[in-house]
């Protein structure tokens, strides 16, 4: 499918195209850019045509003469029904009816600004956005019929798909029919009156989300179901080490003997993004992944083929060991050493975490060809569409404005689609061809083997406290590869020193308990860049970050003597920079206290409890202190000290992310959230090993599966706060909490996740 | 030349006799709802029905099931309205999606077996299908919903 077929009016080149498409007042009986999207409620997520002309009040929708509205989502769909969350927030401002509502995923043009699906940030950035933009939809609607009646605009009301007067009713269709061209500059958009929170309609309450029939008959169109005619399917074979391997020679003569082979291509890659890699090309996709496991390929492999997961560890413990190193965060009074240097008592932790794969479902995959118009389209499931861009343009020596990301679901994003890195060879291959229709589909072990894991992590922290066991001061150390440091650098801020930091490798460690002088300081574990390539998973730096936070909070409660609950309240205390400053996190660390209460009432904490049984609790902020969303969890484990076995009875989470547009949605990506912190803390987690990952498939790589899953509950607190984010917010303290019980439980206090039945053995065997 | 029933209907596939019966049906005969994971049958995101039973097709030799007939997903129910899709539906189990095809075809074999499974009987039959998103806790929901909505509407046909 081209991004710019031809149809009855050829000639229309795509530059010409996107100047007319943000001209003022266009109207188009079915925009052309519609040919590149997909809407993931119609069977073949084909975009539906629209009934005769449509009207555009802003950038993101459109409505026809029937009245159907087209909502444009520039947003990734992974599991988040993002779509339908955000066309509810436009649909309730604008006064439509829900029934008349359609969502479209938007290719990569860039009339849509800056695309990025991850960060929670979905739902928190397009709140203001769509409100205005359904604001000055219902001002336009409104407006057109006061004329049509010759009455003022103040005795109109917008309602349900209509405008009302005492002079009757006209439905949203009528007026466009009737021809609408208002259009609002920015500025007028910003002072658009929006309704108030407390007259909201549909946010907050109930809906089916508009992609989820189709994921149950089969009819969802992900990226590795892409199909153009006239295409090869193409496997690669990836070199030893991520970076710095060299291929000195093939010999594919084997690979010959397998019917539909085709050649073996040596990839040449001016992005560096898969540096020694081959590709076998065939007629179908199973000859093309028997004949790459035939090919012998001799490699001058890259300085990291040695490099372990021990030595990862090793070489962080140096880097934090060298206080010269690193970046210090502004978190207001840094100056920590006299306060230690006079403290009545001092604790020091290290943290360390595994290594983690994403194992998304739906492997790697693009499809990439260069269609009649000269554009190169790449069908594939993304997430970062403004980063991957530009490297696609790099590899093949092209323009970006000849380059099109088209959109399709993802099976699964979890920040595996943020870098994407797996779309290059595809196209390189491609442009080998000369431009012909290229499928790359990665079986499992190429896909884990080339997986932007979540970097171990080591972290050291340490307390000070005066004569009454108060805290006076803490330092918070962290080492890992950095993903932003890797695929972005330029986003990456410049700390107290003058060093930059990458946000996403150590917030969370920038929390809002007050402990007096606090450092916090983010080292870039050098040797684990040079020997993968370091990702985003879902939930980043505070999925690291709060484990070390959290467990050791716990552990200086019990050092205070203080229950672990009352602890953390008493430094929980709304004032100075724990007040908040952004509309988002107004309310500050109250409301984090407010959350961490709702979790011990839930749980039930102090109960006493059975033998080897414990409770754990632990809180964060999320994601960003610019965007706190506020999370506790509270456990109930089990643990059986012959085996080792630990057995999570009950995972409770209480959360406060403001008002929630979607709350079956919200609620969906709570529970998932936070059994993925269930998974990491107890059952995933990977190693290097001679510079590549130890497991490539889910034999031995084991997320959570059905039966281990424990009874999950989630609350929400009221709210009316703007919205934050819900994707990654409720992984983070489920870790921590585990450890918190399992220490309740038994006595035994573990240090590093994932949390294996042999370390709680081993520290057994100990006590 | 592969042969066997897809769906209730005759087909037949140029292919070699080794080939996954995944590819076939996906790459040969147009139909992707089922899914392609692990390539290992350690996933079950390919699951499909051969004679009525839960298999996975990543590891099936096209070879193995001359003959035989084939459910996926598109030939579970005629409108996507077994009771299965429909408790799915109602709970809203999907997220990403893609591991569903496999989970709903899993879940189906298990209803045939077992039509009032207990919670145990569906951890131990779906402890095969892997779900990233983690939607666990509503696959076990929409089972028992569905296994309901049998049971209901058998009572009131033989009431």
């Amino acid at each position: 499918m081209s991004r710019m077929p031809k149809r009855g009016s050829a000639g229309i080149t795509r530059r010409g195209f996107l100047i007319a498409m943000t001209a003022v007042g266009v109207s188009f009986g079915f925009p052309r850019h519609l040919m590149a999207a997909m809407d993931p409620a119609s069977p073949d997520g084909k975009v539906l045509p629209s009934e005769g002309d449509i009207y555009e009040p802003s950038l993101w929708y459109s409505i026809d003469t029937a009245g159907k509205i087209k909502v444009n989502i520039m947003r990734s769909e992974m599991g988040q029904h993002v779509g339908t969350a955000i066309a509810r927030i436009l649909a309730d401002e604008l006064e439509a009816s829900w029934d008349d509502v359609e969502i479209i995923h938007v290719d990569s043009d860039p009339r849509w600004g800056y695309m990025v699906t991850g960060g929670s940030w979905s739902i928190s950035q397009s709140w203001p956005v769509y409100r205005q933009a359904g604001a000055a939809g219902r001002t336009a609607l409104i407006e057109a019929a006061a004329k049509k009646w010759g009455i003022a605009a103040k005795d109109c009301k917008a309602s349900n798909g209509k405008i009302i007067s005492s002079k009757g009713e006209l439905s949203y269709g009528e007026l466009v029919t009737m021809g609408l061209t208002r259009q609002f500059t920015e500025e007028e958009l910003k002072t658009l009156p929006l309704k108030p929170n407390a007259d909201l309609k549909l946010v907050g309450q109930q809906v089916t989300s508009l992609d989820i029939a189709n994921k149950t008959n089969g009819k969802t169109i992900f990226g590795i179901d892409a199909k153009v005619d006239g295409m090869v399917y193409a496997n690669p074979i990836l070199p030893p080490t991520r970076y710095g391997s060299k291929v000195v020679k093939f010999d594919d003569s084997a690979a010959k003997a397998v019917k539909g082979y085709q050649q073996t291509i040596v990839l040449d890659d001016a992005s560096g993004s898969v540096p020694g890699w081959l590709m076998v090309i065939a007629s179908s996709f199973n000859a093309a992944q028997k004949a790459s496991k035939l090919v012998k390929v001799t490699w001058d492999a890259g300085k990291t083929a040695n490099v372990s997961e021990a030595d990862i560890i090793a070489h962080g413990k140096q880097l934090l060991g060298d206080q010269t190193k690193g970046s210090i965060l502004d978190t207001g009074n840094t100056d920590t050493g006299p306060v230690f240097a006079s403290a009545k008592s001092t604790i020091a932790e290290e943290y360390i975490t595994s290594t983690v794969l994403h194992a998304q479902m739906e492997p790697l995959n693009a499809l990439v060809f260069k269609n009649q118009d000269g554009i190169w389209e790449v069908h594939s499931g993304c997430q970062w569409q403004s980063l991957t861009l530009p490297v696609l343009a790099t590899a093949l020596g092209e323009e970006e404005a000849n380059i099109v990301i088209r959109s399709y679901m993802l099976g699964g994003g979890f920040g595996r689609r943020l870098n994407g890195d797996y779309t290059i060879p595809a196209a390189l291959t491609s442009k080998a061809l000369g431009g012909k229709p290229v499928k790359m589909v990665m079986i499992r072990p190429q896909d884990m083997l080339f997986d932007s894991a979540r970097s171990a992590s080591v972290q050291q922290l340490k307390m000070a406290f005066d004569d009454k066991k108060a805290v006076t001061a803490m330092e918070h150390h962290a080492t890992a590869g950095w993903p932003t440091q890797v695929v972005a650098p330029g986003f990456m801020p410049k700390g107290t020193n003058g060093e930059p930091f990458d946000p996403f490798s150590i917030t969370g460690a920038d929390h809002w308990y007050s402990v007096g002088a606090q450092k916090v300081r983010a080292v870039s574990n050098d040797l684990a860049m040079a020997t993968f390539r370091p990702g985003f998973l879902r939930s980043v730096g505070p999925g690291w970050t709060s484990w070390a936070v959290e467990s050791f909070m716990d552990e200086a409660a019990h050092h205070a003597g203080k229950d672990p609950l009352q602890f953390r309240l008493d430094m929980l205390i709304a004032e100075g920079r724990n007040a908040g400053s952004t509309p988002v996190a107004e309310g500050g660390a109250a409301r984090q206290a407010a959350v961490l209460k709702k979790a011990a009432e839930m749980i039930g904490w102090g109960t006493p409890q059975a033998k080897d049984t414990g409770l754990g609790i632990a809180s964060t902020f999320g994601q960003e202190r610019e965007m706190p969303t506020w999370v506790a969890c509270a456990v109930q484990v089990h643990v059986d000290k012959t085996n080792g076995i630990v057995n999570v009875q009950k995972l409770y989470i209480a959360i406060d992310a403001g008002i929630i547009v979607d709350p079956n949605g919200a609620e969906a990506q709570c529970q998932g959230a936070a059994l993925w912190g269930l998974s990491m803390a107890l059952y995933e987690g990977t190693e290097l090993l001679n510079g590549q990952y130890k497991d490539s498939n889910f034999d031995t790589y084991t997320p959570l599966r059905l039966g281990q899953t424990p009874e999950v509950k989630i609350e929400f607190i009221p709210s009316k706060m703007p919205p934050s984010g819900l994707g990654e917010p409720a992984v983070t303290p489920v870790a921590p909490a585990i450890a918190n019980a399992i220490y309740k439980a038994v006595g035994i206090r573990l240090r590093k996740i994932p949390m294996r039945p042999s370390d709680l053995k081993s520290a057994s065997i100990k006590v | 030349m592969a042969k066997f029933i897809l769906n209730g209907k005759p087909m037949t596939a140029d292919v070699e006799s080794d080939t996954p019966l995944l590819w076939v049906i996906r790459d040969e005969l147009d139909m992707t709802g089922t899914k392609f994971g692990c390539g290992i049958g350690s996933c079950g995101a390919c699951t499909v029905h051969v004679n009525g039973r839960a298999w996975r097709s990543c590891i099936t030799p096209v070879s193995l099931v001359e003959g035989a007939e084939i459910t996926t997903i598109e030939g579970l129910s005629e409108k996507g309205d077994h009771p299965l899709q429909i408790s799915w539906q109602k709970l809203q189990v999907p997220q990403c999606g893609y591991c569903q095809s496999g989970q709903i075809m899993q879940a189906a074999a298990l209803l045939k077996d077992i039509p009032e499974p207990s919670d145990k009987d569906i951890d131990a039959v779906m402890g095969g299908n892997l779900c990233r998103c983690m939607t666990y806790v509503r696959i076990r929901g929409a089972i028992h919903e569905a296994a309901n909505a049998i049971k209901e509407n058998n009572d009131e046909q033989n009431a």
